[in-house]
């Protein structure tokens, strides 16, 4: 059954959907002055649905103070909404339209009077459909609803269809709830300020539960949290944790949260903490049959951020080539697994590549300094050494030099000329690239060809 | 002929509880990941999967380059490879030049710390789904590498076991003792291009300058040409061949 409040008198300061909130917390709030309430389930707070309505009409005249709306409101009950909600705009008092007789109620109401937007009608297509119906002499709900169906559909279509629905009260729809905006994001504020990563980990938890329970009840992931710490000395420690897929897994975030705290941990004690997510859609993902293994992305985060806390963050990545012709120019960027499509276009570029098999290059960071000995211009001995490696022995084989410049106009511009050297040591001989650097005149050992 | 029956009825009361205890083990099949190279898949099968290989030689052997078509092949074949760099030896350069996907393989630099490089090796192979992991400890001295204690390689090895990860150790000399499924030691010799013979058939002319030398012979036709890598099979040791040879072109 739904009940219909209508409170014509309403004062602009008070809210009829707040005081219909407090018979049922399933509302359609129709117009300002017009609420529908769905009264299933109300029996054993009200009595039966008449009881209910008295009550409502009651509680409405009392003042504001106890919850009413100093004013006498139109109570309808029925089977459907809709003819409800015609039944309490139009008669005073409370009205009990008993199922089956909705016509004996609304049938002699104008049909100048239906309320089109209930069904999803347009003004204009309805004001049409309500000229022809004047011009066939049709001037109430009940001449409407008399009308045969297949006649109306065929003449009026399916608005029409519609409306004599509407004016018989036999409309079947639910009550459109107006939910609360979501909201994601929560706090809390401690009694004793906080300092070591362990109580701070509670607090994390629950507020991270809460949060993926507000997602979880969405549907809805997030790949972006963002975490305030008020501290004790009144300045504020922010952190921000993006991941490349939306998750939901409250512990995968906890563990992602005290990793990156330990990391970046907070100057002073915590006193207050705040979480917010950005809410997106989850990442839906079916693997190919054929397709090798990958890590699970959120097994995978964990250890891109334990990897992190071990070597730093600057030190784990996805090499990138700079487009750049300076030796050994490189950034690192952030390791994440590139889409199947992406993937594909890849390794047909990658087929089309030499087969051949390339020389490998180990290159020394920072480059060693070396001492060389030159016959001619052409280096005839070496040694270079440091903490961690030494190369020194006879040049037996030469190539070079060949010489790079670039970057002149900058501080940091370069120019040297390389050369490919075969160095014997005892028995061994080994293959170097050696260059010297044309501004200092020095030598370097970059690297070692394997 | 008493005992004989009852040796019967022995061991199919056996039989009957514990269902396998009489039947041979047929060990699985062991699935392999190409290197790139064919001679080395043509002696060793490739790499094994769910075990750990290991990669010695001196420096200039050809560890690096069979490192860079190990990488390469997997990567362009969707895998997810990791490169744990103890010593930062990595040069992007060369790698994108032997064909590596950069996208599909995670690179972690552990500037020379050794305790690093094994624990992120431990955290990759724990987190599953890389298809190859390689630890990098081709510039880390031989008397370092030897007093790595054992429980580690028994650890990669346990914790690789039961996943389709092939987990390969590059080094100066063998250390994974027994624990490695596959050792191949590997010796180097470059090939020079004398300035008499071309040293590359390409007409696209070298970014390089060529730089003039007062010298009576010409020093730029004298080319660092190839690397021919000799490749010998340490672990399992064949009755038949255990010895390849390929050329690493520069």
């Amino acid at each position: 059954m739904f009940a219909c409040i209508h409170a014509p008198g309403l004062s602009p300061d008070l809210s009829l959907r707040e005081f219909a909130y407090s018979f049922s917390p399933i509302i359609e709030e129709t117009r300002r002055d017009t609420v529908a309430i769905d009264v299933d389930g109300c029996e054993l707070l009200f009595g039966s649905a008449y009881e209910l309505a008295s009550e409502v009409a009651v509680r409405a005249k009392q003042s504001r103070a106890h919850g009413g709306l100093e004013t006498a409101v139109n109570v309808a009950v029925a089977a459907n909404p809709d003819a409800a909600i015609h039944a309490a705009t139009r008669l005073q008092g409370i009205t009990f339209v008993s199922t089956g007789e909705e016509l004996t109620c609304l049938g002699e109401f104008p049909v100048d009077h239906l309320d089109y937007s209930l069904v999803n009608i347009e003004k204009k297509v309805a004001g049409e459909i309500l000229e022809t119906l004047k011009l066939w002499g049709i001037r109430t709900f009940a001449d409407l609803a008399s009308l045969p169906a297949a006649g109306v559909s065929e003449r009026l279509g399916q608005e029409g269809l519609k409306l004599q629905q509407l004016a018989a009260g036999k409309t079947e729809r639910q009550l459109r709830v107006k939910q609360p905006e979501p909201v994601f994001a929560n706090s809390i504020e401690l009694e004793h300020a906080l300092s070591e990563l362990e109580p701070l980990s509670f607090i994390f938890a629950r507020l991270l539960h809460q949060l993926c329970a507000a997602l979880d009840a969405y549907a809805l992931a997030t790949n972006e949290l963002s975490i305030v710490m008020q501290l004790v000395d009144q300045t504020t420690h922010e952190r921000k944790l993006s991941l490349p897929h939306p998750m939901r897994d409250h512990k995968v975030f906890l563990k992602l949260l005290l990793l990156d705290t330990e990391m970046h941990p907070p100057q002073t004690a915590v006193r207050a903490i705040s979480m917010a997510c950005e809410p997106v859609k989850p990442r839906v993902l079916q693997n190919g049959l054929f397709v090798p293994l990958a890590p699970a992305p959120d097994k995978l985060e964990l250890t891109l951020a334990r990897l992190a806390k071990l070597v730093g963050e600057e030190n784990i990545g996805s090499p990138v080539l700079l487009d750049t012709h300076r030796p050994d120019a490189f950034s690192v960027k952030r390791f994440t697994l590139t889409e199947l499509k992406r993937r594909k276009e890849k390794n047909a570029k990658c087929e089309m590549r030499d087969s051949n098999l390339t020389l490998g290059f180990r290159m020394f960071r920072p480059p060693l300094r070396a001492i060389v000995e030159a016959n001619q211009g052409w280096p005839t001995q070496v040694s270079a050494w440091s903490k961690q490696r030494s190369v020194y022995g006879k040049v037996v084989n030469v190539a070079g030099p060949w010489r790079t410049t670039g970057d002149w106009w900058r501080d940091d511009r370069w120019a040297r000329d390389e050369w490919d050297v075969t160095i014997e040591s005892g028995s061994k001989q080994s293959l170097y690239r050696i260059y010297r650097e044309l501004n200092s005149k020095n030598w370097f050992v970059e690297g070692n060809y394997d | 002929m008493k005992a004989a029956l009852s040796k019967a009825e022995l061991q199919s009361n056996i039989a009957s509880r514990f269902g396998d205890a009489f039947k041979i083990q047929q060990k699985p099949v062991v699935e392999t990941l190409s290197t790139g190279v064919d001679e080395i898949d043509a002696l060793t099968g490739g790499l094994p999967r769910g075990a750990l290989s290991e990669l010695s030689g001196p420096a200039s052997s050809g560890r690096t380059s069979l490192m860079f078509s190990m990488l390469a092949h997997a990567t362009t074949h969707e895998e997810t490879c990791a490169l744990v760099d103890t010593s930062d030896a990595f040069a992007p350069t060369a790698a994108a030049a032997a064909g590596i996907d950069f996208d599909r393989l995670l690179w972690v630099r552990c500037a020379g710390n050794l305790e690093h490089a094994f624990k992120a090796t431990d955290l990759l192979l724990h987190a599953g789904g890389f298809g190859l992991v390689i630890l990098d400890l081709g510039d880390v001295p031989g008397k370092d590498a030897r007093r790595i204690i054992s429980s580690w390689w028994y650890r990669f090895r346990r914790t690789v076991e039961d996943r389709p990860t092939v987990i390969t150790v590059i080094s100066e000399e063998a250390c994974t003792r027994s624990c490695a499924a596959l050792t191949l030691e590997l010796k180097g010799a470059a090939e020079w291009s004398r300035a008499s013979e071309p040293a590359s058939q390409s007409n696209v002319l070298p970014m390089r300058k060529q730089v003039p030398v007062n010298q009576p012979s010409v020093t730029h036709g004298n080319l660092l040409h190839f690397n021919s890598i000799q490749v010998n099979r340490q672990r399992p040791i064949s009755p038949w061949v255990n010895e390849s040879q390929f050329r690493a072109h520069a």
